[in-house]
């Protein structure tokens, strides 16, 4: 069980990796990296990263689960991915 | 790029044209000189479904998809643009309803913003605050089982016959949205002189003072209001503004082909001078990448793709920019009748120019658009 966690968190950051690198060009983000401190994203960016792990992960963010302030590294938002499917399950 | 049109979105396009030509155009100059939309045109909007476009079904709308909304949208661009607005407007409310609230403010709301019966406005723009909106000065205090709302807002468009209000606010430094009732106490509606473009447009200024807004009427939650609710109510308004753009460069193109081929100078139709039809050509090709732009965001936005969002901005950038010079080469070619109430090319002239600041301004989305480039 805790293998397929594991499993899962890296594929889920990985994916969300790749949407980095693919739309901030020439950017490589570090697993604690703030993305907004960084000044790397701005609040068009965060919408386009919402839509995205809603189409890629197919989950439904809640409301109360889009607060910049806890979707800021790559860890946090592997996190809430991985917590919005283990719910599904 | 995949854009397909389906039959249904072509019938609804035919369908809104005629109705722009039967209800709207005929209204046309009174809607200019009151400097608002007739109750008889929006009981006739309401009608002919055409508030309840973005509705879920099971609130009473007919839940269009986006392209047959873009298309929806250039129909009412070429008839008149306040009334585009209009509807640009309540599609922002709608969406900020159907996408951060509740079932009961769902319920509550939507049917009656279908009918006709509750006409809604966006209250975000403020006296020092426009497009900044982390700088707003409304604020809302939490109280117990309410909040109160202090502050103002200016530039509301539907201010002066809006039966509901999203406003905007910061409530403990955070963006918060709220459904705001106009009989609520302690709101009091200021009209507006109309601008000199969309002068339909029935412009507000609202002040709250110490209004009590109870606690249900919170829309998504305090923290949401900016990044949730405001951002993808915003995005929907860029993207149907960008269409109704389209439809006010096709106006501009109708109106000049119509008039270079019966003004002659120089013993020949204007249609036959080079210089004119360099103008022709820059107002067809233009108005068509437009079109495609809007389009292809139109598809990105089915899709939920994340970079409609881009996509969308592009869009309104270069239709309200392609308007502005639709309406300046329809001024050049129309000459000093032009520049007179006597043809309608003046009015798309005063209105591409308002296009282009609402929802955004073109600078504003140079920044944007440079900052988040998609290539």
């Amino acid at each position: 069980m805790k293998d397929k966690i594991i499993s899962n968190q890296r594929e889920i950051k990985s994916k969300v990796k790749d949407y980095f690198a693919r739309s901030l060009v020439g950017i490589e983000l570090g697993d604690e990296d703030d993305i907004f401190e960084l000044g790397l994203v701005h609040s068009l960016f965060a919408m386009q990263l919402i839509l995205f792990i809603e189409k890629e992960f197919g989950i439904e963010l809640e409301d109360d689960e889009i607060d910049l302030e806890r979707i800021k590294t790559l860890n946090q938002i592997t996190s809430l991915i991985l917590r919005k499917l283990e719910l599904q399950c | 790029m995949l854009i397909k049109i389906s039959e249904q979105a072509k019938k609804l396009q035919t369908d809104v044209r005629l109705f722009v030509e039967r209800e709207i155009i005929p209204q046309v100059q009174s809607i200019e000189n009151d400097g608002r939309i007739s109750e008889e045109i929006v009981s006739k909007l309401a009608g002919n479904h055409l508030l309840g476009m973005m509705i879920p079904e099971e609130y009473g709308g007919q839940n269009i998809d986006p392209l047959s909304l873009a298309l929806l949208h250039e129909e009412l661009g070429q008839g008149h643009t306040s009334v585009e607005n209009m509807l640009t407007v309540v599609g922002m409310v709608v969406k900020a309803i159907t996408s951060a609230g509740d079932e009961e403010q769902k319920k509550r709301w939507l049917p009656g913003i279908a009918a006709g019966s509750v006409i809604p406005a966006f209250a975000m723009s403020e006296s020092n605050i426009g497009s900044d909106i982390k700088g707003m000065e409304t604020v809302a205090v939490k109280g117990d089982g309410h909040f109160m709302l202090k502050g103002n807002k200016k530039w509301i468009t539907l201010g002066q016959i809006a039966d509901l209000f999203i406003v905007f606010a910061k409530c403990d430094n955070r963006g918060a949205a709220f459904l705001v009732e106009r009989d609520t106490p302690g709101l009091s509606v200021v009209p507006m002189s109309p601008t000199f473009g969309l002068r339909g447009n029935m412009l507000a200024e609202l002040h709250f003072d110490d209004c009590q807004i109870p606690e249900a009427n919170l829309l998504g939650r305090i923290g949401s209001g900016f990044n949730r609710v405001a951002a993808f109510a915003l995005d929907e308004g860029r993207y149907t503004t960008a269409c109704g753009c389209v439809g006010l460069g096709k106006a501009c193109l109708n109106a000049s082909l119509k008039y270079v081929n019966q003004r002659k100078q120089f013993d020949v139709y204007l249609k036959e001078h080079q210089l004119v039809q360099k103008m022709i050509t820059e107002m067809i090709v233009n108005i068509q990448t437009a079109k495609l732009l809007c389009y292809q965001a139109g598809t990105l936005r089915e899709m939920k793709d994340p970079t409609s969002i881009s996509y969308t901005l592009m869009a309104k950038y270069h239709a309200s920019k392609m308007a502005n010079l639709a309406a300046d080469y329809a001024i050049q070619i129309h000459g000093a009748v032009g520049c007179s109430t006597e043809y309608a090319v003046e009015r798309y002239y005063r209105d591409a120019k308002i296009m282009e600041i609402i929802e955004g301004s073109t600078q504003l989305y140079e920044m944007q658009i440079a900052k988040n480039p998609v290539i």
